[in-house]
C-alpha cells in the first residue's frame, strides 16, 4: 500500500542555489505562516483545550513530507506509505487513528488534518494540524476512560480517510463521525478551524513561492532542513558523550491498581549520530496509560530540548533527523500493540521529558534541569443540569515548573507549549461550579538554589449533581530536584462531601459521582528544585516567605530562620545552614526522594493511598518480537 | 480670537503646533524634550511657539497632548507600590496568571516570569463572594476588611487596586471596600476593577486595574503639575490628553484612568498620518513609524484607525482599548548577527540603542546596525545628519558590517542590503499583522511613512506590501503634533453582558447601550461640551456561543430597533467568514457591550507649499554613487526645503531634511503634492 500521488503538471522542481539572505527571508515567512494557523484555530475553535489551553500542533512539510516549521514531527512519509488511495489536488485527509499514523497522534482525541498544497498542479508543500477534541464518543464523557482495556472503548476512530475529495467535503462522513460524539458541534466547529487554519497555511505558502517563484520555494526548503541538520550535528557532536548515558523515571500507577511503570533509556553518540534504546521499558498496561511514541516525534522532543538547554537560537525543523536513531522495543509501554488502550497516555508522554532532561543533563550537570511539571492532569465534570441540558468540562491542569540552570521556576505554570489556564469567571458562567480556591501549594516546590514552582490548589464546588474523572500522577513517585536540589511535593485529590467527611481520592479516577455542594480540592505537584537550597540567596527565602510562596518552616529547608514577623534571624540562619550542610554531605545529582520500594512502604502513611500492586503484564507480550 | 495648541512630547524632541481657531492659520515650534521633567520642555516650547505666532499665551483655551509618562512608567519599572484586594482563594491571581510560558516546546526552560505588579506582599483577601450572576453568595466581612487593611497600610502602599471575583456583574463589594480603604488609609489612591473594566475574566481585569494604580500617582502629578503650570499663563484652560485609542481625555479623566493612556505617543502618530493622508486624499492607510530601536504599524481604514480591546507595554498586556499599534523589535539601531551554529543572517531584536548607537555614530559602538548598513549603501549621504546635529562615520559603519560580510562569505554591500532586506522583512511580518491576517488586502491601502527611519525604508516595503502610494509627509516630528491637535475628545463605557441571542432581545440591547451612552458622556457633562456636538456609537462583542475570542461589531441603534438582532448575527456571520473562511450555523452570543461617545473634531487644514513643475533639478544638492538593486547607481540628493508642489523626483534618489532621509528606489518616481507630500508609485512598465 502506498499512496499514489496525482499531479496534472507533474514536472520535478529544480533544486537550484539559494543566497543565505532570501534564505532567511522564506524561513521568517514560513515561521509568519505558522503562527497565523495558531491563530485563526485559537480564535475559532470551541473545544476549550484548543482554544484557552491551546493542545494544538501546527506545521508545513515540505513536498517529501518532512517538517519545516512546526510542532510536532513529520509523520507524512509514513502515512503516506500506509495510506491506499490517491492524493489530489483539493482533497484533505483526516485521521484520529493513532495506530494508522505511527502515534503521530496518541489518542483518539486528537484529530489530525493533512492538507497537501498543490500549485500549478504540483504538489508544493503540505501543511497539517491536530488539536485535541473536548470528546469524542466511547465510554465515558471526554473519552479519555482511565480503565479502558482497548481503544475500542474511547470514543470513534478515523482511519486516514479524505474528508475533502477534490475539494468536495464528504458530508455523510463527517456527519457519521460527529453523531458519535456527544458535543457534535464542538466538534464541527474545531474541524472547521483546523481545517481553516491548514488552508491559511496553503495560501500562504502559495503566496510565498509566486514571490520568490517554485523552484526558489522547493529548494529553499531543502536548504531550511540541510542548515538545521549543520547546526544540530555541531550541537550533538558539543554536548552527547560517547559513553553510555543511563536514566529511568515512573509512572507512578495505571489508573487500575498496578505500577508504577518504568520508563528507561540509554544514550550514546557514535560519530555524529546519537543513539536512543528505550530496552528496559516495561512492557505495554493492560490499562490505558500506554503511550504510542512516534519515534520522529520523540527526535523532535529531543532536537527542541537540546536546543532550549543549549542554543535557542538554532531554528527548529526536521533536518536532523538521520542524526538521531531510535529503538523502541514493540510491546512496550512505549510501543504498545493494537488494541492497546491510550487514553491516559498524558503521563508517559510528559514523564518523557524528564527521561530526557535526565539523560541530557547527567553528563552536563551546569545544564540539567530538575523533574518539571511532565503531565498535563485532566479534570472533568459532566451531567445533566437543572433545565436537562449536558454540561460537560474537560480542563487541564497546571503545576510547578522545575528549578532550572537559569533561574527559579514559575509557580502554576505550564510545561506545554502556549497552554493557558481558562478563566474562572468563565467557568463560573457556563457550569454549574464555583472555584473558591485557586491558589498555589506554599512549599510545594523543591528547595534549591533556584527554586521548584509551586503546585497549584483549585478547590471546585460543585452547585448540580454529577460526575467527575480525574486524571494525575506523581502521588507516589517525586519530581525530583538535582544537583543538590530536593524534590517537589507530590500530587493529592480530596473530596470533602457537604456532610463534613472526607475522603482522598487516587489519582487517576473515573465516573466519581458528586452532589451539591460537595467541595474538590485539586492539587497538582510541585516543581523539582535545583541546585543546593543553602545557597539559595536569604533575601529571595525571605521574599518568598512574605509572598507566601514559602512557609515560615518551609524556610527551615534553605536553613534560613524566620520569625513569624517575617523577619530573618541572621544568626540562626548561618547556624543553622552550616550544620545542616554538615549533616547532609555531598549534594546528589538526583534526588528522588527515595526508592520505589521505600515510597512504596511509606505510601498509606504519607499519602492516605494504598500503594499499587506490582504489575501484571499480559502474558502474550514479549518484548522485542512480533 | 482663540487658539487651541498640540504639544507632543517625543524621547529626543517635543513637538510644539498653535492653531488659530478663527481662521485656522498655524505654527510649529520644535524644543529638545526634557525627559527628568517633561513639563519644561513643553513650558520652553510654549513660549518659543507664542513668540513666533506674536500672541500672548493666556489666547490659548484648549491645549492637547500626547504624554509617553504612563509608557515609560510601566517600561522603566518605575510606577507606584500597589496593594491589592482580591476575593478570598484569589490572592495568587497574578502570580499564576494565565499560566501561559512564551516560546515553544521547552520554552520554560529559558523562561524567568517577573514578579506581579502588585507585590504578593501586599495582596490581601477580602471575605466575601458574589456568583457569576452577581447574586452575592457571602456579604463582605466588614470588620474584617477593615483591620486587615490596617494591617498593610503601614508597608509602603502608594495607590490600592481591588478586584473580586465577577465584579463585572456586582460591584457593591468592591465600592464598600474602597469606602474602608478610604477611612483606614485616607488619601490613598483606590482603583476598582468594577470602574476601570467591567469585564469577565478576573486575571485580565485584576491586572488591567493594578496597572492603572500603578501608574496614576505619576501619571496624575504630571498632569496636575503641568495643568497648574499651564493655568498660571492661560485663562479657562482646558487640558486634554491623547488616549492609547486616539481620542482625548479631559485631564481629570486622563488622571483617574491612566491605563487608557498607555499606547497615547503612537497614537498621535497614527492620528497625525490620518489627518495628513486625508487632506492628500486618501482615507485607507498603513501608517509605518520606524524609530531607532522599534517599529509601529497600524491600519486606517475610512479614516478610522481600526482598534483593538488590548493595549501591551513591556511585559504587561491589559484590557484597554488602543488602535492597534503592531510593534516589531525593528530599527535603526537593530543589530545584525550571524550566530555561529547556523550561520544565518538576524536582524534585532536586540539594539545599540542611543547609547552607544550605532558604529557610525562613533561613541564606542562596533556592532553593525541597520543605520550602519543604510551609510554603506549610501543611502544617508553626509548632507543627511541625523537630528541635525550628529555626524554620521561611514568608515565606522562599513568596518562594523564588514563583519557581518566576513561571517556570510559576502561582497560588503551585498551583505549591507541583505541587513537591509531581513530588517523590511521583520517590519513587513507587522504590517502582515494588521493586514493580511486581519482579512485586509494590503493592496487596498496607502502606506504613509514617518519616524527617524521610516521614509529611508518605506519605498522598499510598498513593493513587499503592494501597498501603494507610499506617503512621506514633511517633518515627520510634527505630525505627532498635529494629531494631538486635529483628534476628538472620546469617552467610552463598557460591560459584560453574556446572553445568546435567543435569550436577549434588540430592546433590551438598545436599553443597555443607551445607559452606557450615558455613563460615557459623564466626562463630558462634567467639562460642558455641549449635547449637539457629541455623537455616540456602540459596539457588541459576539461570538458563536462555546467560542472563547469575540469579534467587536458597530451597531447602529436604529437599525437595531427596526430589524432586531438579525442585523448584527448577519455582520458577524459575514466578518467571521472573512477573517476565518468559514460561518456556523450556531447560536450567537453576546459578550461585552460598549458605547463610545465623541466630541467634534477640529478643523485644521495643512499649510500648501509653493507651487511648481515637474522639474526637481532646482532641489538637487548633488550626486552621489549608492548601492542599490544589486548595483551601483548614480543618485541626485535632493534637499527637501527646496523642492515644490508638483516635482517629480526619478529614483534612484534620495531627499533629505532635517530630521529625515526617503530614499526612492530605480523604477519609482516620487511626486509632490500641493501639501508637500512625497507620492511614491512604481513606474509604468
Amino acid at each position: 500500500m502506498t499512496a499514489k500521488l496525482i499531479e496534472s503538471t507533474p514536472q520535478p522542481f529544480k533544486r537550484i542555489d539559494i543566497d543565505p539572505i532570501t534564505l532567511d527571508i522564506i524561513e521568517n515567512a514560513l515561521r509568519n505562516a505558522r503562527y497565523e494557523m495558531d491563530a485563526v484555530l485559537f480564535r475559532t475553535a470551541m473545544s476549550p483545550g484548543i482554544r484557552e489551553q491551546h493542545d494544538e500542533f501546527p506545521m508545513i512539510a515540505n513536498v517529501d513530507g518532512k517538517m519545516v516549521v512546526g510542532q510536532f514531527g513529520s509523520f507524512i512519509y509514513g502515512f503516506l506509505e500506509g495510506f491506499d488511495g490517491t492524493v489530489e489536488e483539493g482533497d484533505i485527509f483526516l485521521t484520529t487513528d493513532p495506530y494508522s499514523c505511527n502515534g503521530a497522534v496518541s489518542h483518539a482525541n486528537d484529530w489530525l488534518v493533512l492538507l497537501p498544497i498543490f500549485k500549478n498542479g504540483r504538489l508544493l508543500a503540505w501543511s497539517a494540524m491536530f488539536g485535541h477534541m473536548t470528546d469524542v464518543g466511547g465510554k465515558v464523557p471526554g473519552s479519555l476512560p482511565t480503565d479502558a482495556t482497548n481503544i475500542f472503548e474511547e470514543g470513534i476512530i478515523v482511519p486516514p480517510i479524505k474528508i475533502y475529495k477534490k475539494g468536495e467535503l464528504q458530508e455523510d462522513i463527517l456527519n457519521l463521525i460527529l453523531h458519535n460524539c456527544r458535543l457534535p458541534h464542538w466538534n464541527l466547529s474545531d474541524f472547521n478551524a483546523i481545517v481553516a487554519a491548514c488552508r491559511t497555511a496553503e495560501k500562504r505558502c502559495i503566496e510565498i513561492a509566486d514571490r520568490f517563484g517554485d523552484d526558489v520555494f522547493y529548494s529553499a526548503m531543502d536548504e531550511l532542513l540541510a542548515r538545521n541538520r549543520r547546526a544540530m550535528r555541531q550541537l550533538i557532536m558539543n554536548t552527547v558523550p560517547e559513553e553510555k548515558q543511563y536514566f529511568e523515571d515512573y509512572v507512578c500507577d495505571d489508573g487500575v491498581g498496578m505500577g508504577p511503570y518504568k520508563i528507561a533509556c540509554t544514550m550514546w553518540r557514535e560519530g555524529e549520530k546519537v543513539h536512543f534504546d528505550f530496552t528496559g521499558t516495561d512492557p505495554q498496561s493492560i490499562g490505558s496509560i500506554n503511550f504510542l511514541l512516534n519515534e520522529e516525534m520523540f527526535k523532535m522532543f529531543c532536537g527542541v530540548y537540546m536546543i532550549m538547554v543549549f542554543d535557542p537560537q538554532i531554528m527548529f525543523n526536521d533536518g536532523f533527523y538521520d542524526l538521531m536513531e531510535v529503538h523502541i522495543p514493540d510491546g512496550t509501554l512505549l510501543k504498545p500493540r493494537k488494541p492497546a488502550a491510550l487514553s491516559c497516555r498524558t503521563h508517559a508522554l510528559g514523564r518523557i521529558f524528564d527521561v530526557l532532561g535526565g539523560l541530557l543533563g547527567q553528563g552536563n550537570p551546569d545544564f540539567l534541569c530538575a523533574a518539571g511539571f511532565s503531565d498535563s492532569p485532566h479534570f472533568m465534570y459532566s451531567g445533566y443540569d437543572k433545565n436537562g441540558e449536558w454540561y460537560q468540562l474537560y480542563q487541564i491542569g497546571f503545576g510547578g515548573i522545575p528549578g532550572k540552570p537559569f533561574g527559579d521556576g514559575p509557580d502554576g505554570h505550564s510545561l506545554w507549549p502556549s497552554f493557558t489556564n481558562v478563566p474562572n469567571e468563565f467557568l463560573e458562567a457556563y457550569f454549574p461550579l464555583r472555584i473558591e480556591i485557586y491558589e498555589t501549594v506554599a512549599d510545594s516546590g523543591g528547595a534549591g538554589t533556584h527554586r521548584g514552582g509551586n503546585a497549584i490548589r483549585v478547590g471546585y464546588r460543585f452547585l448540580e449533581p454529577g460526575q467527575i474523572s480525574i486524571h494525575d500522577d506523581r502521588w507516589l513517585t517525586y519530581p525530583w530536584g538535582v544537583n543538590g536540589g530536593l524534590p517537589g511535593k507530590r500530587s493529592r485529590k480530596i473530596l470533602q462531601r457537604k456532610d463534613g467527611t472526607e475522603e482522598i481520592l487516587p489519582s487517576k479516577c473515573d465516573r466519581i459521582k458528586v452532589e451539591v455542594d460537595d467541595l474538590l480540592l485539586y492539587e497538582t505537584w510541585g516543581g523539582g528544585g535545583w541546585g543546593d537550597p543553602f545557597k539559595r540567596a536569604v533575601e529571595k527565602v525571605e521574599f518568598d516567605v512574605r509572598a507566601g510562596l514559602v512557609s515560615v518552616a518551609g524556610a527551615k529547608r534553605y536553613g534560613v530562620v524566620i520569625s513569624d514577623r517575617y523577619e530573618v534571624d541572621q544568626k540562626a540562619t548561618t547556624v543553622l545552614r552550616k550544620k545542616m550542610t554538615a549533616d547532609r554531605g555531598d549534594t546528589k545529582l538526583f534526588d528522588r526522594g527515595g526508592t520505589i520500594e521505600e515510597l512504596k512502604e511509606r505510601c498509606l502513611a504519607e499519602t492516605g493511598l494504598q500503594p499499587p500492586k506490582k504489575p501484571e503484564f499480559q502474558k502474550w507480550v514479549t518484548i522485542g518480537q512480533r | 480670537m482663540s487658539f487651541r495648541l498640540g504639544v507632543d512630547v517625543g524621547g529626543t524632541f517635543t513637538d510644539l503646533l498653535l492653531v488659530n481657531e478663527q481662521s485656522g492659520e498655524f505654527f510649529t515650534a520644535k524644543v529638545p524634550s526634557t525627559p527628568e521633567d517633561s513639563s519644561i520642555g513643553v513650558l520652553t516650547g510654549i513660549k518659543k511657539v507664542t513668540d513666533s505666532a506674536k500672541i500672548d499665551a493666556s489666547m490659548i483655551s484648549h491645549v492637547m497632548h500626547g504624554t509617553t509618562v504612563a509608557t515609560n512608567t510601566v517600561l522603566t519599572m518605575t510606577g507606584a507600590i500597589v496593594g491589592l484586594v482580591t476575593t478570598r482563594g484569589y490572592r495568587q491571581v497574578l502570580q499564576i496568571a494565565r499560566s501561559f510560558v512564551p516560546g515553544g516546546l521547552g520554552g520554560w526552560v529559558i523562561y524567568n516570569k517577573s514578579n506581579p505588579l502588585a507585590p504578593l506582599a501586599l495582596t490581601v483577601e477580602a471575605q466575601e463572594r458574589i456568583s457569576s450572576k452577581g447574586e452575592i453568595i457571602q456579604d463582605l466581612d466588614v470588620d474584617a476588611m477593615r483591620k486587615t487593611l490596617a494591617g498593610i497600610k503601614d508597608q509602603g502602599i502608594e495607590a490600592l487596586t481591588v478586584s473580586l471575583i465577577n465584579a463585572f456583574a456586582n460591584d457593591v463589594h468592591e465600592k464598600q471596600i474602597r469606602e474602608i480603604a478610604n477611612e483606614v488609609m485616607p488619601g490613598i489612591p483606590v482603583s476598582l476593577s468594577s470602574e476601570v473594566v467591567p469585564e469577565m475574566q478576573e486575571y485580565e481585569r485584576t491586572i488591567t486595574t493594578v496597572a492603572n494604580s500603578y501608574v496614576r500617582p505619576r501619571v496624575a502629578s504630571y498632569i496636575r503639575n503641568l495643568h497648574g503650570e499651564l493655568q498660571k499663563t492661560m485663562d479657562d484652560l482646558q487640558l486634554h490628553v491623547l488616549r492609547s485609542d486616539g481620542g482625548l481625555a479631559s485631564a481629570a479623566a486622563a488622571e483617574n484612568l491612566p491605563v487608557n493612556l498607555l499606547m497615547s505617543g503612537p497614537a498621535g502618530g497614527v492620528s497625525g498620518a490620518v489627518w495628513i493622508a486625508r487632506q492628500a486624499g486618501f482615507d485607507n492607510l498603513l501608517t509605518f513609524d520606524m524609530g531607532g530601536t522599534s517599529t509601529d504599524v497600524a491600519l486606517v481604514q475610512n479614516g478610522v484607525a481600526q482598534l483593538r480591546r488590548e493595549t501591551t507595554v513591556g511585559d504587561i498586556t491589559v484590557r484597554a482599548s488602543s488602535i492597534d499599534v503592531r510593534s516589531v523589535g525593528a530599527g535603526g539601531g537593530s543589530i545584525a548577527h550571524v550566530p555561529e551554529l547556523t550561520k544565518a543572517l538576524r536582524v534585532g531584536p536586540q539594539s545599540a540603542g542611543a547609547d552607544p548607537g550605532p558604529a557610525c555614530y562613533g561613541q564606542g559602538g562596533d556592532e553593525p546596525t541597520v543605520t550602519d548598513a543604510n551609510i554603506t549603501l549610501g543611502y544617508l549621504p553626509a548632507a543627511a545628519r541625523l537630528g541635525g546635529e550628529m555626524n554620521l562615520d561611514r568608515k565606522l559603519a562599513e568596518k562594523s558590517v564588514q563583519k557581518i560580510a566576513d561571517a556570510l562569505g559576502l561582497p560588503l554591500k551585498k551583505a549591507a542590503s541583505g541587513i537591509v532586506d531581513i530588517v523590511n522583512e521583520n517590519m513587513v511580518g507587522a504590517l502582515r499583522l494588521v493586514s493580511v491576517e486581519q482579512g485586509h488586502d494590503p493592496r487596498d491601502f496607502a502606506l504613509i511613512a514617518f519616524g527617524g527611519a521610516g521614509p529611508l525604508h518605506a519605498n522598499a516595503l510598498g513593493c513587499l506590501m503592494n501597498s501603494w502610494p507610499v506617503i512621506v509627509p514633511p517633518g515627520p516630528g510634527v505630525l505627532c503634533a498635529y494629531g494631538d491637535a486635529t483628534t476628538r475628545i472620546r469617552d467610552e463605557a463598557s460591560r459584560t453582558f453574556i446572553r445568546r441571542f435567543p435569550d436577549t432581545s434588540s430592546e433590551e440591547l438598545v436599553t443597555i447601550l443607551e445607559q452606557l451612552a450615558e455613563n460615557a458622556a459623564q466626562s463630558f457633562d462634567e467639562e460642558n461640551v455641549p449635547r449637539e456636538e457629541r455623537t455616540s456609537s456602540y459596539q457588541v462583542d459576539v461570538r458563536y456561543h462555546g467560542q472563547g475570542l469575540s469579534l467587536t461589531i458597530e451597531v447602529d441603534l436604529d437599525e437595531l430597533r427596526s430589524k432586531g438582532l438579525d442585523v448584527i448575527a448577519d455582520e458577524y456571520d459575514h466578518r467571521h467568514e472573512q477573517l476565518f473562511t468559514f460561518a456556523l450555523d450556531a447560536d450567537k452570543e453576546v459578550v461585552n457591550v460598549r458605547a463610545v461617545v465623541q466630541g467634534e473634531a477640529t478643523v485644521v487644514k495643512a499649510p500648501l507649499i509653493e507651487a511648481g513643475d515637474k522639474d526637481a533639478s532646482a532641489a538637487i544638492m548633488s550626486t552621489e554613487t549608492i548601492f542599490v538593486d544589486g548595483c551601483d547607481q548614480e543618485a541626485h540628493i535632493y534637499d527637501r526645503s527646496r523642492i515644490k508642489a508638483g516635482n517629480r523626483i526619478a529614483g534612484p534618489a534620495i531627499v533629505v531634511e532635517m530630521d529625515a532621509t526617503t530614499l526612492i528606489l530605480p523604477g519609482h518616481t516620487g511626486e509632490v503634492d500641493k501639501l508637500g507630500n512625497i507620492l511614491i508609485r512604481p513606474d509604468e512598465k
